[in-house]
């Protein structure tokens, strides 16, 4: 019925393509009243931004501004690789501090939505979920202000445990070599309790009577979850890994332009954190943007590579 | 029920309740700890061991924050950017998801496309900085609202929540002479209030807990947030905003020190959350569901 209080009559005399399409266009008039501001938001502030990528192109010169800028070619991918090793430890940083991310962090959720699962004592379960999602509500800045207080290496509460030990106090912000691993176990901390919730949607979907004809069929609660819950959390399992993998040359700027310090420069900088600082406090404006757009383009293409390696192996993709 | 489970499964329970409970505390631990320093002498919130609670209390950390004026700024711009912003927000996100949802809107794949294609990309920092700096909004208290004025993914969770509300509604109001703009605002607008406010809580979190934008598009003092001003203290240990802060008079007992200063201006900036999010939790859990689900 609603569709037919939209149909077009046109009348009888044949009118052109552009006179059809404004006729459409006049009857939805008060929804493009609508829609129009957002569209120009986008227009402005997402597609917008992409006129200022060509400075990957060119030299930036303050006084030309964009458009009067010289074009430079490469020069810019060229010196990213070449000029000194600091552009590429920056890359090792990047990706090992994802990888660890990755490895660590992803299954983290995962396997406290089985545990969260598995509980049986509902108020338990309600409280402990409440508390689980309470570091995602805050800032990184926050996070730094506990981070440091905790991890101190002379009152923190980390430090002090460790020390009931016997063991050296370890300096976690501050010693290159401990700064990934912070990163990592802080960043999950923060964000295991919050990333259960799309998982435990995906098993409380899970058809109860497949659990039933197991139990009847003699499998001991292991091989249920073998069985059936890894099955069927599978597709929202392999989306949340494109999106992931997507995020790979990501590594937690908040995270990282927070916690860091010079002392850990050498392990803890990341590819935003150096185009922030080379690129927005140094100024360096074309050559970051260059990098900028480096690092777009892989990511984009490596979700386009997942996206593709899922589809090969059965499950559905993102795109 | 605890009747019911073997012995097996009773020991299995335990291992996981011991497990939970471990993580909760961890989870937990951090906030007792600030607390308890930022109520803390000078003397006591530096003594080694675990802090749950202030052996020795003050309140003169407390005291020593709320009569600073760098706080009360923060406490304003962040409350004017979380109110307006979110409100804007929603209303804009709403504006645009209504027409998104209707099938019979001209082109609509078109304009559909035209913002789900933005998730996938972005100019990045450098070009975006420059566009803000080209627009003139730099140093304004509007650059916190609207370069993110919308979200795509929320904006999109709107537009499948209309979706799902029956078109009888509309066309019956349609009939009865309504235009599309009546029916958005007296129909689909109350029946959707649990998505709108599930948006809303998202949004008004995000604007509270922002820092980076304030950082790089605001240099006037006037105008900085709760987050700017908390990282300067913490993070850049700006030690003239400390300075003024503790304000020590030049004789007499410390009454406070860095430590327990930094600490009651993070439980400052964080209290607020705290006390609100157990609350609005099910907003943002249900909004996820509804987001992943119908994606």
């Amino acid at each position: 019925m609603g569709k037919q209080l939209q149909v077009l009559r046109t009348r009888g005399k044949a009118t052109s393509g552009w006179q059809q399409i404004w006729k459409q266009y006049k009857k939805c008039r008060y929804l493009f009243i609508l829609l129009f501001p957002v569209l120009l938001w986008y227009a402005l502030f997402s597609y917008g931004p992409l006129y200022g990528i060509q400075l990957a192109f060119k030299d930036f010169k303050i006084m030309e501004g964009i458009s009067g800028s010289p074009w430079v070619g490469f020069k810019h991918f060229e010196m990213m690789f070449t000029a000194s090793n600091d552009f590429l430890h920056i890359i090792r940083n990047t990706v090992i501090i994802s990888f660890y991310h990755i490895i660590f962090g992803f299954p983290a959720p995962i396997i406290l939505a089985l545990i969260f699962n598995e509980l049986r004592l509902e108020i338990f379960k309600k409280i402990s979920q409440t508390i689980s999602y309470l570091p995602h509500f805050l800032s990184w800045v926050v996070m730094a202000g506990l981070l440091t207080a905790m991890l101190s290496p002379s009152t923190g509460a980390v430090n002090q445990i460790i020390q009931l030990f016997g063991l050296k106090a370890i300096y976690f912000l501050g010693d290159p070599d401990w700064f990934r691993f912070t990163l990592v176990v802080s960043g999950i901390w923060k964000e295991v309790g919050w990333g259960t919730i799309i998982y435990l949607a995906a098993l409380a979907a899970i058809d109860p009577h497949l659990y039933e004809a197991a139990v009847v069929d003699g499998a001991s609660r292991w091989k249920q979850t073998l069985y059936i819950t890894l099955p069927s959390i599978l597709p929202v399992v392999a989306i949340m890994f494109i999106l992931r993998i997507g995020s790979i040359l990501d590594a937690g700027f908040d995270q990282v332009l927070n916690l860091y310090n010079p002392a850990v420069m050498a392990t803890g900088d990341i590819l935003d954190t150096y185009v922030y600082r080379v690129g927005l406090t140094q100024m360096q404006y074309s050559f970051t943007t260059a990098v900028g757009l480096f690092k777009n383009v892989i990511a984009f293409a490596l979700v386009l590579g997942t996206n593709y390696l899922v589809k090969r192996a059965g499950q559905e993709g993102l795109l | 029920m605890l009747m019911r489970m073997t012995g097996g499964e009773k020991a299995f329970q335990i291992v996981l309740v011991v497990f939970i409970t471990t993580l909760c505390a961890a989870m937990v631990y951090p906030f007792v700890h600030m607390l308890s320093i930022s109520l803390s002498t000078p003397a006591e919130a530096l003594r080694s061991g675990f802090h749950l609670y202030p052996k020795e209390a003050s309140l003169e950390a407390y005291k020593k924050v709320f009569s600073s004026e760098g706080v009360w700024i923060g406490y304003g711009n962040t409350i004017f950017r979380t109110v307006i912003g979110t409100c804007l927000s929603v209303a804009v996100m709403m504006l645009g998801a209504y027409p998104l949802s209707k099938k019979y809107l001209p082109h609509r794949t078109f304009y559909t496309m035209f913002i789900v294609v933005t998730m996938f990309f972005s100019g990045g920092l450098i070009p975006t900085y420059l566009l803000i700096k080209g627009i003139g909004l730099l140093d304004s208290r509007w650059v916190l609202i609207i370069p993110g004025l919308i979200s795509t993914f929320s904006m999109l969770i709107m537009r499948n929540f209309f979706m799902s509300i029956p078109s009888e509604l509309e066309d019956s109001a349609k009939i009865d002479g309504a235009h599309d703009m009546r029916v958005l605002f007296s129909i689909v607008m109350p029946l959707s209030k649990p998505i709108l406010a599930t948006v809303a809580l998202w949004t008004a979190v995000n604007h509270w807990n922002a820092w980076f934008d304030a950082l790089i598009y605001i240099q006037d003092s006037t105008k900085m947030v709760l987050q700017i001003y908390l990282r300067r203290l913490i993070v850049d240990n700006m030690n003239q905003d400390l300075q003024r802060l503790m304000d020590q008079s030049m004789m007499g007992v410390q009454a406070v020190i860095p430590e327990t200063v930094k600490a009651a201006v993070l439980m400052v900036a964080t209290i607020p959350i705290l006390a609100v999010y157990p609350f609005l939790q099910k907003y943002f859990v249900k909004g996820i569901m509804i987001g992943s689900l119908k994606g």
